[in-house]
């Protein structure tokens, strides 16, 4: 199953090396993974997709527990949770072309943000299938590339994430 | 009070308290050891090697339960110091470690005898710093102090950039009594319930077996785990880690468990209802095929990493805590329960242990005319009166150690199980005999084991540790070549050397005694003489048997009750369950 944990580190030079070294040393399983400071520039809060039987989540848990510079995590697939990711999208457009990139845009609640003749770029926020599924509505060769986040989630409710 | 950085990093250990560094200097480490030339309360231990550095830091930690302390330089005398801090990592053991750096502003220009000894050194650490300010030199030490040593035990380095420890700045010194750190808690008592229902399926237990391990001798809970076994009346085995957490010679103990356990140890977990493991974590090597570990069984596991549990074996009561306050708290419930174990159940437990031990696994070929390696552990047991230190290196002579030498106390078998490191015997009895120079220190070897470190035979000169060197010269690396017997019909792939040195000559060359023994009836007279020898070291070089296996033996990917045994049991044990 596909799980999203996060986690909140201290904001030091060899963590994130540590929490990417884990997953590779163990051979563990790593769709994505974001991370910047947070509201107390001492700790970072960092977002990673994997996907893994009970027994090897459980043990991915306890492992990212046990580094020093991880002050706490949470599993967000185990509760209600909100996740979205960010993408920015460079499709090619010409004069017929224009007016049918913006619809879709529309549809999927985009923002164009840069314009040029033969260009648009799109911000596109929501979950990952959203994402996938605007990509995929554009014929092969039109997308000129794709800068996506990586997922980032927050539980709902009002309880949290926080020291 | 104003020090430099190299000041400052030394008055560290002096009010750490730290007995000896054992290290080897180079270019970036120069300031501290200037630092370390104007006083004498911290000994620095010059080894040969810094692998030897290492594993004479771990072995002290291993014996004295306080923590070893390791200085190198940086490039080539942290990497050498690899193999030592994995071997440490592998079997929890509290260490620091101190590297030297090149200094910050060319750090990542790939500067002369720069590595990345954070990076390189990560997954083999409990947690590691590379100190960037002065300033923050001291908290470090003691933070690296405090991880090392508390939870699950291991090594802490910390990487020292040469400008940290110039002479010419200096500030304020003080070291902080206490440290905390907000994301490092490790759990020491157990949860309360938990330990109750671990209590009651204990008590209710018809064929009840008692596995503990390392966490037992670094937990400080022999006498509670003792006490607890004795008051239940439970067998008990102890993993290769676990030796000397029960007394070895009581009746209740049934030896080793796992691939070169005994018979009894491996039947009885595999027949056991209730398993209580107790700071031990279901290694490879003692669990055997997993999906046969125990099948019958419902296990207890207490340990206080939470990632030791269910990581191989799924188990049913799991409790996260210390060993000891644990324990403490299963004697009490256990005195004021109702329940008592039921007498027959056990007696009849008991019938079928004694049935496997009448097979008498460990027994050998007591009439050769060639040296046994058996043998000679048995007379070095006798000679030693149980009391020595023994340290080992790896390969069959290491099980012979685990399974002849009787240790009736925690910390006196001293071997690297978890990385299983050749070359670890040697330097780690020199660290021994530094920690108790009364004692009488063993270390029991191979011929191709001791040619790892061979080198440290130098610094026992130097600071005159006189340990006894006994080497089962079988002419094979006999544990590779049984494996090779098993498993690729004897084709003995590069598991022999065509040249041996000659260890009398060599143990000489380096200012020791050297003695060979070539026969059975000098066996016991030749430890006696080298253990009379109180302030030499005596490399005591046994010619033995080229052929001899290490059993019971339980092969690769086969399970505790499929073992290989040098005499096929006479009749099949009836197998009573109810
Ligand atoms: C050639 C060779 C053959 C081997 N054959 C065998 C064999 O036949 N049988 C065998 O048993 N081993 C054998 N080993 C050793 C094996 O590889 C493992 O090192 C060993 O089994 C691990 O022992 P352990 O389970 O006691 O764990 P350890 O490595 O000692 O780990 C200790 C456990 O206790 C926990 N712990 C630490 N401190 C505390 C505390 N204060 N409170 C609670 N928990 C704590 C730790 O978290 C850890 O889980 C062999 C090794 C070699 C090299
Ligand atoms: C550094 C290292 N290299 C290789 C091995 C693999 N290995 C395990 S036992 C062994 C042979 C040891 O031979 P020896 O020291 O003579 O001991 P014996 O088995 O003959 O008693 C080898 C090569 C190891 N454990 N450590
Ligand atoms: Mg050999």
């Amino acid at each position: 199953m596909r799980h999203i944990i996060s986690i909140l580190i201290e904001n030091e030079s060899g963590a994130l090396s540590r929490v990417a070294g884990l997953f590779s040393a163990r051979g563990y399983n790593i769709e994505s993974l974001t991370v910047a400071p947070t509201e107390d520039p001492s700790l970072s809060r960092m977002t990673l997709v994997t996907s893994g039987s009970d027994e090897i989540i459980e043990q991915i848990t306890k492992q990212l527990n046990k580094l020093i510079d991880v002050v706490k995590l949470i599993d967000l697939a185990e509760s209600a949770h909100i996740e979205r990711e960010l993408m920015l999208v460079k499709i090619k457009t010409t004069h017929e072309t224009r007016e049918e990139v913006k619809r879709m845009v529309d549809i999927f609640r985009g923002k164009i943000i840069d314009v040029t003749p033969n260009s648009y770029v799109v911000e596109m926020t929501g979950q990952s299938n959203k994402l996938d599924a605007f990509i995929h509505g554009f014929e092969e060769g039109s997308i000129i590339e794709v800068a996506r986040s990586g997922p980032t989630g927050i539980s709902r409710g009002e309880k949290g994430l926080h020291l | 009070m104003e020090l430099s950085g190299g000041q400052i990093l030394v008055q560290c250990l002096k009010d750490e308290g730290v007995e000896f560094v054992f290290g080897y200097p180079g270019g970036s480490v120069l300031h501290i050891y200037d630092a370390i030339f104007h006083q004498d309360d911290v000994k620095h231990i010059l080894v040969r090697h810094e692998q030897g550095a290492t594993h004479s830091a771990d072995a002290y930690a291993r014996a004295t339960g306080k923590p070893g302390v390791v200085l190198v330089t940086s490039g080539p005398g942290a990497t050498n110091a690899v193999t030592g801090i994995a071997t440490a990592y592998m079997d929890s053991i509290p260490m620091v470690i101190i590297s030297g750096q090149v200094p910050s502003p060319v750090i990542g220009s790939d500067a002369f005898q720069e590595v990345d000894t954070v990076g390189i050194t990560r997954p083999c650490v409990k947690h590691n710093f590379l100190v960037k300010d002065v300033n923050q030199l001291a908290e470090t030490i003691k933070k690296a102090f405090y991880v090392a040593t508390t939870g699950r035990p291991g090594p802490v380095l910390v990487d020292v950039p040469k400008d940290i420890t110039d002479p010419n700045i200096k500030i304020p010194y003080k070291y902080p009594k206490k440290v905390s750190m907000r994301s490092y808690n490790p759990v020491v008592t157990g949860h309360k319930g938990q330990i109750k229902r671990a209590v009651e399926m204990l008590l209710c237990a018809q064929r009840p077996m008692i596995y503990s391990g390392g966490g037992v001798i670094l937990g400080e809970a022999h006498e509670e785990l003792t006490e607890l076994t004795r008051m239940l009346g439970y067998p008990i085995t102890n993993t290769l880690m676990g030796l000397g957490g029960y007394p070895a010679t009581d009746k209740q103990f049934v030896g080793m468990l796992g691939m070169h356990g005994t018979y009894e140890a491996n039947m009885g977990m595999h027949e056991a209802d209730v398993i209580l493991a107790v700071g031990a974590r279901f290694d490879d090597r003692v669990t055997g095929k997993l999906a046969e570990f125990c099948p019958y069984a419902k296990i207890v596991h207490i340990d206080v990493d939470p990632a030791s549990i269910s990581k191989t074996v799924k188990v049913d009561v799991p409790i996260v805590g210390e060993v000891k306050p644990v324990l403490q708290q299963m004697i009490e419930l256990i005195k004021d329960s109702k329940t008592k174990p039921s007498k027959a159940a056990l007696e009849s437990w008991w019938q079928l242990i004694q049935s496997w031990r009448d097979v008498n696994c460990l027994e050998y070929d007591r009439e050769s005319r060639i040296i046994k390696p058996q043998y000679v552990v048995e007379q070095l047991y006798e000679v030693t009166n149980g009391n020595a230190f023994v340290t080992s290196d790896v390969g069959q002579h290491q099980m012979y150690a685990a399974q002849y030498y009787k240790f009736d106390k925690p910390r006196r078998w001293i071997n690297s199980g978890g990385l299983g490191t050749m070359g670890f015997g040697l330097p780690a009895a020199i660290g021994v005999k530094l920690a108790f120079p009364e004692a009488d220190v063993a270390c029991i070897t191979g011929e191709a084991s001791i040619q790892m470190c061979i080198q440290e035979l130098s610094t026992a000169l130097q600071y005159n540790t006189p340990v006894k060197i006994v080497n089962l010269n079988n002419r094979y690396m006999g544990m590779v070549r049984q494996w090779q017997e098993f498993s690729y019909q004897s084709r003995y792939s590069h598991s022999y050397m065509d040249t041996i040195p000659d260890f009398v000559k060599l143990a000489e060359a380096y200012g020791h005694v050297g003695i060979r023994v070539e026969k059975p009836e000098e066996v016991r007279d030749a430890l006696k003489q080298a253990f009379e020898m109180k302030d030499r070291t005596v490399f005591l070089d046994f010619i033995t048997d080229r052929t001899e296996n290490v059993y019971p033996m339980i092969e690769a990917g086969k399970a505790h009750h499929d073992m290989k045994l040098r005499v096929a049991p006479g009749t099949p044990v009836e197998r009573e369950l109810s």
